[in-house]
């Protein structure tokens, strides 16, 4: 019998029940404004502007996610969220690589090169954004999916998680790999990384959350409306709160439904990550 | 390839991007701080100024920039306790048993902290609806009048600020119960042994070994009021007659809105230095805390 199951067997305390029962509240509290907007999305308009309001809808129907893939422009903002996400996980590999470096490698300037990428972590999105904004308009690419995503490809942090992992590789097993003639990205690729694994699903996770809810800078970057993600199409339809709620529920609903699914899939590595970034 | 030009070749393409879009803002910020540069010198540099600290002096003369730092103060000094305190409660509770029960109760408390602020934002936006809202309905159910939850300029800041600390305690009870996970068990069982009450076991060993958790989620939650801007842009953008502007948004209407992107790089300068003077004097706190 593993630890955990004898304590499951032992003798629930009461002041335990009544915690229990104080959460429990609590989380149908916290959870509340989403099944608002679940129930509210299917919601015929007159429902959705009634006084006293409902929170279960009396004649359900789903016109208003239809609205936003056929008169709206959703489905395109859903690719271009998706295509952001995508090129996020490539970003991924750069700083597992980075990592690695940092983690393996002896080099001059070492030690200098990972404080500055701590450094980066102290300073707050909203005073590189305009700085970002005109180094990418100097490139030429705002309003490219390349300028929305080149400054989420890597942060300091996730560098740095990597590294702390992946010194705790053994470096025999690289040594060995490179006896047997094995090349350097070759040893990245098929050894470092497999061995990486806890860490790299808990980042693929965050990762996919960061680049699936992006707001603030796809915003400021893409003028275009070709190029909205799902969260700024859904801001601009902000102006019809007041005529029509249901869609906007309709459209939040498919903005959080793909989350919640991610993590109730993957929520065991966010625990864990948080546990392997050395706060416990 | 020789080993040392290997360890440069794996952090190269991560460090340009990093230095590119990390630390070069903080000197392009520091230099356009000093122009007046805006939307016509964005596309002609030639029709740019060096004005040197005008935009300073104008910036401290600003009553719209003095109402947002006194905005994002508020925020904070309301925020940053009823965060932290709240998931330091919820973290202590769902700690108290591992049963399946409890496992079930924690999603609850984090799906706020990971789904789209926008979405989340229009949702509450929508039971704050002075018409047909949620709450007011509550309300009229116990015979109280209706409440302008947004467009109060007194109202409407507790109601961002309600929205942002539902939505921040997710991540933080994340962190404390992972940290409360790594106090030894012995030490709890021992003192129970002892005799201590679990009240006094929290008090005496949980939170004392909780202490750099604590210390890290008050700094990230500090700095995270800071650079509050999605639940106001979103539910009220900083109205009614900016009572809900924070200072981030207040640089991205200046900056975005306005195209003024002299004035408010001198902002974002001014909000950097805040920054890094409260994580420098917090940092030096937690050293003479170690020292004792």
């Amino acid at each position: 019998m593993s630890t955990t199951e004898i304590r499951r067997r032992r003798r629930v305390r009461p002041g335990v029940i009544v915690i229990g029962a104080v959460l429990a509240v609590g989380a149908v509290l916290t959870a509340f404004p989403f099944l608002w907007m679940i129930f509210g999305s299917v919601k015929p308009r007159s429902e959705s502007v009634a006084y006293p309001p409902q929170l279960l809808p009396q004649e359900p129907t789903f016109e208003y996610f239809v609205e936003l893939f056929v008169k709206l422009d959703f489905g395109r903002y859903l690719v271009n969220t998706l295509l952001i996400v995508a090129i996020c996980m490539v970003g991924l590999l750069l700083m597992a690589a980075a990592g690695y470096g940092f983690a393996k490698f002896a080099f001059p300037g070492r030690d200098a090169l990972f404080f500055l990428v701590l450094v980066t972590m102290m300073i707050p999105g909203q005073v590189t954004m305009i700085p970002s904004y005109l180094i990418l308009n100097g490139l030429d690419l705002t309003n490219t999916l390349i300028g929305i995503a080149l400054p989420m490809l890597v942060s300091g942090f996730s560098v740095f998680l990597f590294r702390q992992f992946m010194t705790t590789i053994p470096d025999e097993v690289i040594e060995a790999a490179r006896m047997d003639g094995a090349g350097e990205w070759r040893i990245f690729l098929r050894i470092v990384l497999p061995m990486s694994g806890p860490i790299l699903a808990v980042q693929v996770v965050l990762t996919f959350i960061a680049g699936w809810n992006s707001f603030l800078w796809p915003l400021i970057i893409a003028n275009d409306q070709r190029l909205y993600t799902l969260s700024v199409g859904l801001s601009l339809l902000n102006q019809q709160i007041a005529t029509n709620p249901a869609l906007q529920m309709a459209a939040s609903t498919l903005m959080v439904v793909p989350i919640l699914v991610v993590f109730v899939v993957f929520q065991r590595y966010i625990v864990q990550g948080f546990a392997l970034s050395g706060l416990k | 390839m020789r080993p040392r030009l290997t360890g440069y070749a794996f952090i190269t393409p991560a460090m340009l991007l990093l230095i590119t879009f990390g630390v070069l803002p903080i000197a392009v910020a520091m230099i356009v701080s000093l122009t007046d540069m805006n939307l016509a010198g964005l596309g002609d540099w030639s029709r740019i100024r060096f004005i040197g600290t005008d935009n300073y002096a104008a910036l401290f003369a600003d009553r719209a920039f003095w109402q947002a730092m006194g905005n994002t103060a508020l925020f904070a000094i309301v925020g940053v306790p009823s965060v932290v305190g709240l998931s330091l409660l919820i973290a202590l509770g769902l700690n108290s048993s591992q049963s399946r029960f409890f496992r079930a109760l924690r999603s609850f408390y984090f799906v706020p902290a990971i789904t789209a602020i926008v979405a989340v934002a229009l949702v509450w936006g929508y039971l704050f609806n002075t018409q047909f809202g949620l709450f007011n309905h509550l309300l009229s159910l116990v015979g109280l009048p209706p409440v302008p939850w947004l467009s109060d300029p007194v109202v409407v800041k507790f109601s961002v600020v309600w929205v942002a600390v539902w939505r921040g305690i997710g991540l933080n009870v994340i962190i404390l119960l992972a940290a409360l996970q790594g106090v030894p068990r012995e030490y709890l069982e021992a003192a129970s042994i002892d005799g201590a009450s679990r009240l006094r076991q929290t008090v005496s060993i949980v939170l004392p070994l909780l202490r750099f958790a604590l210390f890290f989620v008050t700094i990230t939650t500090i700095i995270a009021w800071l650079q509050f801007f999605d639940e106001p842009f979103v539910l009220t953008k900083g109205g009614p007659l900016g009572a809900s502007t924070s200072i981030s948004l207040f640089l991205y209407q200046k900056g975005f809105s306005a195209s003024q992107f002299g004035y408010a790089s001198a902002g974002s300068v001014v909000l950097f230095v805040v920054i890094a003077v409260i994580t420098v004097v917090q940092l030096r706190a937690r050293r003479a805390d170690v020292d004792y």
